[in-house]
């Protein structure tokens, strides 16, 4: 079994337009949606959902205004600037460490786990499908993204599935690095600017980190073809394979808005360079 | 043009939506602008203003340190680790026990080393990244680097909105996405510009966002970019919600290929400057209206 994550480092490179044709070109696999913050594969993929769970992760304090004298104890320790000046908590500033509720000599705090959002098991025509959905404002999605890929993998191996497709956050912090623990490779894609590349170079740096190998795409390569160029460059001196180059093509957000994956919407150029890539990771 | 220096944020929940193309266009087309780039783990508002670094500071977290020489291996620490950073051995038949530090996992709280009853546990810095200060013209330029490999953007985030000037108007580029790096950037704002575009993609994050803002009282308005293409949803979602449409960016190959370059178009073409102008009295406007509501 093979897991395959699709990152970027720079949002809207195009990430899940891909991930969304992969899922169409596949055969024996499942899906996941890593990007819990801003999850979109679902608006390609059209899930049923056969299984819903909550995630619980963290936990916020709550102070308990009768038993509270107002020392101030706890608002001198809180490093996160979550306890206000009138001892109320600031619910998205706490970090849930419980030095407050241990420190307050009167007993007056407690702490709440929270419901940091759900998770999802689908049916999709495109075969099995995890994915989440981050609560508003809560917090540890890098634990989400590590509970969804645990849950993958298990269906994966029970089913005996080939593949594992991961669609990744942007980013190169917390949900990135939980999105590329454990997997064979990371396909990079980016797109031909000057925030494509530099995005792309940081995020292959994390992967490389974590001894990740790791192949490239350019999306929209001849929006400019100097700095396809110089990616291409970088990529050469640095041992990673360019597995293909997207053109620009309206059909691309055409398939967008009608809810379809490149690769059945027509018979375009880049689904063309899709189904290449494809054929060079799988 | 009110007279007050408002901290306005650029947000968007999907990434590639052209926050940063925003954020750069509005500061180079306005006065007595401090830009903070607080999408620390892809910063990229640099390679548009190419500012004169002037000054660099490494950024810290504190995580523990033990002296096993005070250390008994009680256990209190693992104990009130919430983030399970720490781990101790204890020591058995004679042998000594051991405490073991998973720096990565630690948020920095503290309050392993407040609680420890035999004042082992002491805290040193661990560098998570970099802040950069410079300026670009009459601008002025803060932002930070995430380390490679580190997990944490809220601590880097929280400190390079400590060099916040009240005596400028403040623009902040923030991260994509809904959670923590988001919260931490935006947080504290007068007004939030969310740009998205109009696809399901964009849409679809848009809706969270706005869930984000309305959650932290933040007033907000949206801005369109490549608004020709896709379709009309976002304009139906935002007239539905009442939320203000502030600017429309059509899709341009010259804005297009002026950003894949590093160039920001305002300086390719003033006819924008006078449209980030009014973006920015049409946040004006916003704002007053909802200070006159209150």
């Amino acid at each position: 079994m093979k897991q395959i994550a699709v990152i970027s480092g720079k949002g809207g490179t195009g990430k899940t337009v891909v991930t969304g044709s992969l899922a169409a070109l596949a055969k024996n696999k499942i899906m996941v949606d890593c990007d819990v913050d801003a999850a979109d594969l679902h608006l390609l993929l059209h899930p049923d959902i056969r299984e819903r769970h909550e995630f619980r992760s963290g936990q916020t304090a709550v102070i308990d205004k009768g038993l509270c004298k107002k020392c101030g104890k706890c608002i001198s320790v809180c490093r996160f600037g979550a306890i206000r000046a009138d001892c109320t908590v600031e619910r998205f500033s706490c970090e849930g460490c419980v030095l407050c509720s241990h420190i307050c000599p009167y007993g007056a705090i407690r702490m709440e786990e929270n419901i940091a959002g759900e998770w999802f098991v689908s049916d999709t025509k495109y075969g099995l499908f995890v994915h989440a959905k981050l609560g508003i404002a809560e917090e540890n999605s890098g634990k989400l993204v590590a509970k969804i890929k645990q849950v993958a993998k298990e269906l994966a191996e029970k089913q005996a599935l080939d593949h594992i497709i991961i669609d990744g956050p942007p980013g190169i912090g917390c949900p990135v690095i939980a999105s590329l623990s454990g997997v064979d490779c990371a396909l990079i894609v980016t797109e031909p600017t000057l925030s494509g590349l530099h995005d792309a170079q940081r995020v292959i740096g994390v992967a490389k980190h974590f001894n990740i190998p790791v192949k490239l795409a350019v999306n929209k390569y001849d929006l400019n073809p100097v700095m396809t160029e110089r990616i291409e460059t970088f990529c050469r001196e640095n041992d990673i394979p360019v597995i293909g180059k997207i053109p620009f093509d309206k059909a691309v957000v055409k398939a967008l808005v009608e809810g379809k994956t490149i690769v059945e919407y027509a018979q375009c150029a880049a689904g063309a360079q899709v189904r290449k890539i494809w054929e060079a990771i799988k | 043009m009110p007279s007050i220096n408002m901290i306005i944020s650029i947000a968007s929940g999907k990434g590639g939506t052209g926050k940063t193309t925003v954020a750069v266009n509005l500061a180079l087309s306005l006065k007595n602008i401090q830009f903070l780039d607080c999408d620390v783990e892809e910063p990229n508002a640099h390679l548009f203003l190419k500012p004169r670094i002037k000054e660099k500071a490494k950024a810290y977290i504190s995580v523990p340190e033990v002296d096993e020489g005070k250390c008994t291996y009680c256990g209190r620490c693992r104990e009130v680790c919430a983030y399970h950073a720490i781990a101790v051995l204890p020591g058995s038949e004679g042998k000594k026990g051991s405490v073991l530090i998973f720096p990565h996992l630690c948020h920095g709280c503290g309050a392993c080393s407040i609680l420890c009853p035999q004042g082992a546990i002491k805290e040193i810095n661990k560098e998570i990244g970099i802040i950069e200060i410079g300026e670009k013209g009459d601008m002025r330029f803060v932002h930070g680097r995430l380390n490679i490999g580190e997990a944490m953007s809220p601590p880097l985030i929280r400190q390079v909105k400590k060099y916040i000037d009240p005596t400028k108007t403040v623009i902040i580029d923030a991260p994509p996405g809904t959670s923590c790096p988001v919260i931490t950037a935006v947080k504290g704002s007068d007004f939030c510009v969310l740009v998205t575009e109009p696809t399901p993609f964009g849409l679809n994050d848009l809706i969270l966002t706005v869930e984000v803002l309305r959650k932290l009282h933040i007033p907000f308005g949206v801005v369109i970019n490549r608004a020709d293409i896709g379709d009309g949803k976002v304009e139906d979602y935002c007239s539905k919600e009442n939320i203000p449409v502030l600017m429309r960016i059509p899709f341009s190959k010259k804005i297009a290929v002026s950003y894949s370059e590093g160039i920001p178009i305002v300086e390719k073409d003033v006819f924008y400057q006078d449209k980030f102008i009014n973006l920015y009295i049409h946040i004006c406007g916003v704002m007053n209206e909802a200070n006159s509501r209150n």
